[in-house]
């Protein structure tokens, strides 16, 4: 582990980002468009705007950081140069945290814009502290980074990659509670809506947004959140492999 | 000796694409690793440098099995495709590298003038033509001074006189600093530049020689034809 090789390759990672202006308009330009649009659809009822809002702001973040970190790791897997960085001198965590604090920069840039939008000029309002939806945004953005990271090593192609994302995330959203209660959803949605993450990084920011406080049981949805992402890291870690057949 | 193999047997998708395959090569000394596409260079390279899951045998690097953690700074590896960021320049890219490597930016200079890229240095790599690709990619592999370099055919596609230069590069490096290079190629003609030879065929040594010992063993000044006649005299070690 080194701190150089992981601030090395995090400054490399947004290098890249910086090259590709389309993309950054993208990252940050989403959620605050489809927060505006969201607020347009609920023109003639805004407490269910008030409702789904607020934890949208913090869920954007996960799906954007999913697809991105999948896309650039396949990508390093299939041009070659991951095969490079593992003949070099370099631990397979400084990769990995490298990816870590170059997305973690980028999904705060990317909660900070869309909660500026949303707590601003669209008048959403929220019971809790808009600095916690903002620090969960962060959190979910990672849990997505490591996702993303984990999963790109089943495809092959950016096209597999890509269909990863309503295969993998929209599922999550589906059943997080965020449409529909999960109380009401047939019994076995309800059962497997506890075994994926995105269910405990809504029902933090539902506690945060409409209750005004994470309480006992948002602290144990972040607990859940922060393990979770750090397993997918740990496995992400044994995808990167040294020596291939 | 600088690296040893013995027994290396790998297998890639069911087939045997290494047998039982032994050989040496000399430090300080650059030795072409020569044979049709296909023959199992890629492969040997691979195992030499530790990328490549291997069956069986016993590969060592330096004094040290071959993908030990230690040799990671001591052995530089040119891929055949070059593997370096199509969206960075070529200076970020050495930069990156460089800082993984611990070496400055005077060296990040030096690299990118000895593959001739200076004046290509703040263009994107994706924007270069493929022989300008694969000089950064071999720039990368230069970049952290290994005592042993492992070159994938990083003549393949350049013009002549670049090909000459390299050749020198490549000679100097040997001679002034005592780094052991391997160098494959599919073309008999770059032969000629080796002090040795490893002449490969379908996963197996044909035979471990010099380029004037083999002209002299066949009788023929072509090497492409001396390679020819050699491997029709069925005649090996």
């Amino acid at each position: 582990m080194s701190v150089r090789a992981s601030a090395a390759v995090a400054a490399r990672v947004l290098r890249q980002l910086r090259r590709d202006p389309r993309t950054v308009v993208l990252l940050l330009g989403i959620s605050p468009f489809l927060l505006t649009l969201l607020r347009g659809a609920f023109d003639n009822d805004l407490p269910a705007f008030q409702q789904v809002g607020g934890p949208l702001v913090g869920l954007f973040p996960f799906s954007t950081m999913f697809v991105v970190t999948s896309i650039t790791m396949l990508r390093e897997r299939t041009t070659g140069t991951l095969e490079r960085l593992m003949t070099l001198p370099l631990a397979k965590l400084d990769v990995l945290f490298g990816y870590g604090i170059a997305f973690a920069l980028v999904g705060t840039l990317q909660a900070l814009i869309a909660a500026a939008v949303a707590f601003g000029p669209l008048g959403l309002d929220v019971v809790g502290s808009t600095a916690l939806v903002v620090a969960l945004a962060v959190g979910n953005a990672l849990l997505g980074m490591s996702l993303g990271l984990f999963v790109s090593a089943f495809a092959r192609t950016e096209f597999q990659a890509v269909q990863f994302m309503p295969a993998i995330v929209f599922p999550q959203l589906l059943l997080c509670g965020l449409f529909v209660e999960r109380d009401e959803m047939a019994p076995v949605l309800h059962a497997v809506s506890y075994a994926l993450p995105l269910t405990y990084a809504f029902d933090a920011l539902h506690r945060v947004t409409v209750e005004g406080s994470l309480g006992g049981a948002g602290l144990a949805d972040v607990a859940v959140i922060a393990a979770t992402t750090l397993l997918l890291l740990a496995v992400g870690a044994l995808t990167l492999r040294r020596r291939t057949p | 000796m600088s690296v040893e193999v013995e027994g290396l047997t790998v297998r890639r998708g069911g087939r045997e694409v290494l047998r039982d395959f032994g050989c040496s090569i000399p430090a300080g000394r650059v030795t072409g690793l020569l044979g049709p596409s296909g023959c199992g260079k890629t492969t040997l390279m691979r195992a030499i440098v530790g990328v490549q899951v291997v069956a069986g045998g016993r590969v060592t690097v330096l004094g040290a099995p071959a993908g030990s953690p230690g040799l990671r700074s001591r052995v530089g590896y040119l891929t055949q495709a070059p593997s370096v960021y199509g969206d960075l320049t070529v200076r970020e890219n050495m930069r990156f590298f460089g800082r993984i490597l611990g070496e400055g930016e005077g060296r990040v200079d030096e690299v990118i003038e000895t593959v001739a890229l200076a004046p290509f240095a703040d263009r994107v790599v994706s924007r270069l033509s493929g022989g300008q690709q694969a000089r950064v990619s071999l720039a990368t592999a230069m970049l952290g001074r290994p005592e042993a370099l492992v070159l994938d055919e990083p003549t393949v596609g350049l013009d002549p006189v670049l090909r000459r230069d390299l050749w020198a590069t490549f000679r100097g490096l040997a001679a002034r600093d005592g780094v052991t290079l391997l160098v494959s190629s599919h073309v008999m003609e770059e032969a000629e530049h080796c002090d040795e030879l490893l002449l490969m065929r379908e996963g197996e040594l044909v035979a471990a020689l010099t380029p004037a010992e083999l002209r002299r063993r066949t009788g023929r000044d072509h090497l492409d034809e001396a390679f020819l006649a050699l491997i029709e005299s069925g005649e090996g070690e």
